[in-house]
């Protein structure tokens, strides 16, 4: 039962995540390897935002989100804008560029040790029994619960919503959508914008979990397999991707060797590649345009 | 490398030893004369920091050049070339610790290893491009530093292999300027084996799949085998790299084979210059040198023993912010520069090239 409650946990974690790749490599069929770095700025973000409305917890979280959202915005207007156009592979090496300057800034602004946003915030973190004998901890059960709102809120959004409706449309000629009248910039920065805000929820939840570290970015680039073992341009393949990965890295884990954690994601991305490489829900023709 | 402005006036090739000398003019063979003897006399000048500098510069020059063969040339991108760098130091630590090889053992061996690894690396090539092929060269460097980590681990080496300086006929190579020339000899020969194999088929080839894949195939490149020869041929070179390096540092280990050592071979082709030899030199030069300069502007700053703990976040938050600046705004690389200032000089007092065909 712990077993599959941990099985729940780390693919929601992952599933979370990965929805940030989806988004940004749907609309604009960049990959985003600074994800990662991301992720732990809006972990970082709440930590100041901690210190700042000391005692108001709700409005702290509050105002971490809504900066991340604005950091995404601006990492598409200032850097990724310019990219638009280039080499795919030039635009990817920007944002892995980019996440080796967010990693060397983060640590100059709040040094590599470990913090602890919760007790910043002053919330504890007691355990619950779930019946059948399992354990969760209160945050990896709201993190569950997240997952699940966001991606219902995703696929609302991106099938009702009148952006929602832009975004696919960006995503799917980008040309056709633009002579519609579409602002692709706008929708482009939109993108980068919800995928820093989902990312930095992960990185918030896990850093209120268990503590905010450098590996944390580990965290990020192995969620990558997740979503494209489902296909990188698929919301479902994301959450389908999400609870392959975790399930195989934690009974790995459990049954062969702990060392196997930080590689079994990449084998099973292997593996994908080999058998399909556009992911099971993702569409083929995607990989003769890359 | 089209040159669109003749190097000196009135020079024409009459015969095909001229066409295959590797220095054209007078003042080429002179300026080139000039800088080997540079380089014969640096040890003899500089103090043991500089010539672990240029030692270390020799080292990312081959890794650099392989990669560059790789991406530059033949157009399939590798972000896992840490990963072929550890698997050549560690063919040559196992070989040293489970059987007491020698060197003239383990570097062959970390050749071969390299090949067969290049093969794996690059099978996922023939289906994939672009992104996706990116994407499975991460994943496999993932896999060879967990192997490497499993073999530490499991044979209780858990902080790193030790390994010995090498010996030649009883003497063993511990002294900084015998490297230099041990590693400035390897690096000219990688550098000699790239330009020739770029000079003949097997580089023309590499360039057309590189142009387009599908006009290469109509022209008759077998595209499989020759995607598969530039994995094996860059893989090789940087497996050796990697086996030269740990006896360098007598010490393997997997800590030393990060992500950011792939991403800093690939910040050293753009830094460089894609598709330039040349440019893979003076990446390596820049990125091996570039955090130390870092390190020297910090010491300038007031009360610069504050910063001393912070240096690697500087020189991260550096590296990054460089690679952005040279993506946005120099595509082309230092190569790129070079040749601009080549040009200005070259055509002086006039500004622009003269009009196609006016002046052929």
């Amino acid at each position: 039962m712990q077993l599959a409650v941990n099985i729940v946990v780390l693919s929601a974690i992952y599933a979370l995540i990965a929805c940030g790749y989806v988004l940004i490599y749907r609309v604009s069929r960049v990959l985003n390897l600074a994800h990662g770095e991301l992720m732990m700025l809006g972990a970082y973000l709440l930590l100041a935002t901690a210190a700042s409305f000391a005692g108001n917890p709700v409005a702290a979280i509050a105002a971490a989100v809504v900066l991340s959202l604005a950091v995404g915005i601006l990492v598409y207007v200032f850097l990724m804008r310019k990219m638009t156009g280039e080499m795919v592979l030039a635009a990817v090496l920007t944002t892995v560029a980019l996440g080796t300057l967010l990693r060397g800034l983060m640590v100059l602004i709040w040094s590599a040790q470990q913090q602890y946003p919760g007790q910043a915030l002053g919330f504890d973190n007691p355990a619950i029994a779930l019946p059948g004998g399992g354990r969760i901890s209160t945050f990896a059960a709201i993190l569950v619960v997240t997952t699940a709102l966001v991606y219902t809120g995703l696929f609302v959004f991106l099938r009702f919503g009148r952006w929602g409706v832009r975004m696919r449309a960006a995503g799917q000629n980008p040309l056709l959508a633009a002579q519609r009248g579409i602002n692709l910039h706008a929708v482009y920065a939109l993108a980068w914008g919800l995928s820093t805000l989902t990312g930095s929820m992960a990185g918030m939840l896990i850093a209120l979990d268990s503590g905010l570290t450098s590996s944390m970015t580990v965290i990020g680039l192995k969620a990558f397999p997740a979503a494209l073992v489902g296909g990188l341009d698929s919301l479902v393949g994301a959450l389908v991707g999400a609870l392959i990965i975790g399930a195989a890295e934690v009974l790995s884990i459990q049954y062969v060797d702990p060392l196997l954690s930080d590689v079994v994601p990449f084998l099973v991305l292997i593996a994908m590649l080999i058998v399909r490489p556009w992911g099971l829900f993702g569409t083929r023709e995607e990989l003769d345009r890359v | 490398m089209s040159r669109g402005t003749p190097r000196a006036s009135g020079y024409f090739r009459t015969d095909y030893a001229q066409d295959l000398a590797l220095t054209q003019t007078r003042l080429e063979r002179a300026s080139l004369l000039a800088f080997a003897v540079m380089l014969a006399a640096f040890p003899f000048l500089a103090t043991a920091f500089y010539l672990d500098l240029a030692c270390q510069v020799f080292l990312a020059a081959i890794g650099a050049l392989s990669l560059m063969l790789l991406t530059g040339y033949a157009g399939q991108i590798s972000l896992g070339h840490a990963g072929l760098l550890a698997a050549g130091a560690f063919t040559a630590g196992i070989l040293f610790r489970e059987f007491n090889a020698p060197f003239w053992v383990t570097l062959p061996a970390a050749a071969a290893v390299g090949a067969l690894l290049g093969i794996v690396f690059g099978l996922p090539s023939l289906r994939l491009r672009g992104l996706y092929l990116a994407v499975s060269t991460l994943a496999l460097h993932f896999v060879v530093v967990y192997l490497g980590g499993e073999y530490e681990s499991k044979r209780g080496y858990s902080t790193g292999i030790m390994i010995d300086a090498p010996t030649i006929g009883g003497y063993a190579i511990t002294n900084g300027r015998v490297w230099y020339f041990v590693l400035l000899v390897a690096a000219v020969a990688t550098l000699l084996i790239c330009i020739n194999l770029l000079r003949s088929r097997t580089g023309r080839a590499w360039r057309a799949i590189r142009a387009h894949e599908t006009v290469a195939e109509a022209l008759g490149i077998n595209i499989a085998a020759y995607k598969l020869l530039a994995f094996v041929i860059s893989s090789a070179m940087a497996a050796v790299a990697g086996a030269l390096f740990a006896y360098y540092r007598h010490f393997v280990s997997v800590e030393a084979f990060s992500l950011f050592l792939s991403i800093q071979y690939v910040a050293m082709i753009i830094v460089g210059g894609m598709g330039s030899l040349l440019g893979a030199l003076l990446g390596a030069v820049f990125v091996t040198l570039f955090p130390y300069l870092i390190e020297a502007a910090l010491q300038q700053l007031p009360n610069a023993q504050s910063y001393a703990g912070v240096l690697f976040a500087v020189n991260y938050a550096a590296f990054g912010a460089v690679m952005i600046l040279f993506l946005l705004f120099e595509p082309l690389g230092l190569v790129g520069i070079w040749h601009r200032v080549q040009h200005y000089f070259l055509l002086w007092p006039f500004k622009h090239r003269p009009v196609a065909g006016a002046g052929k």
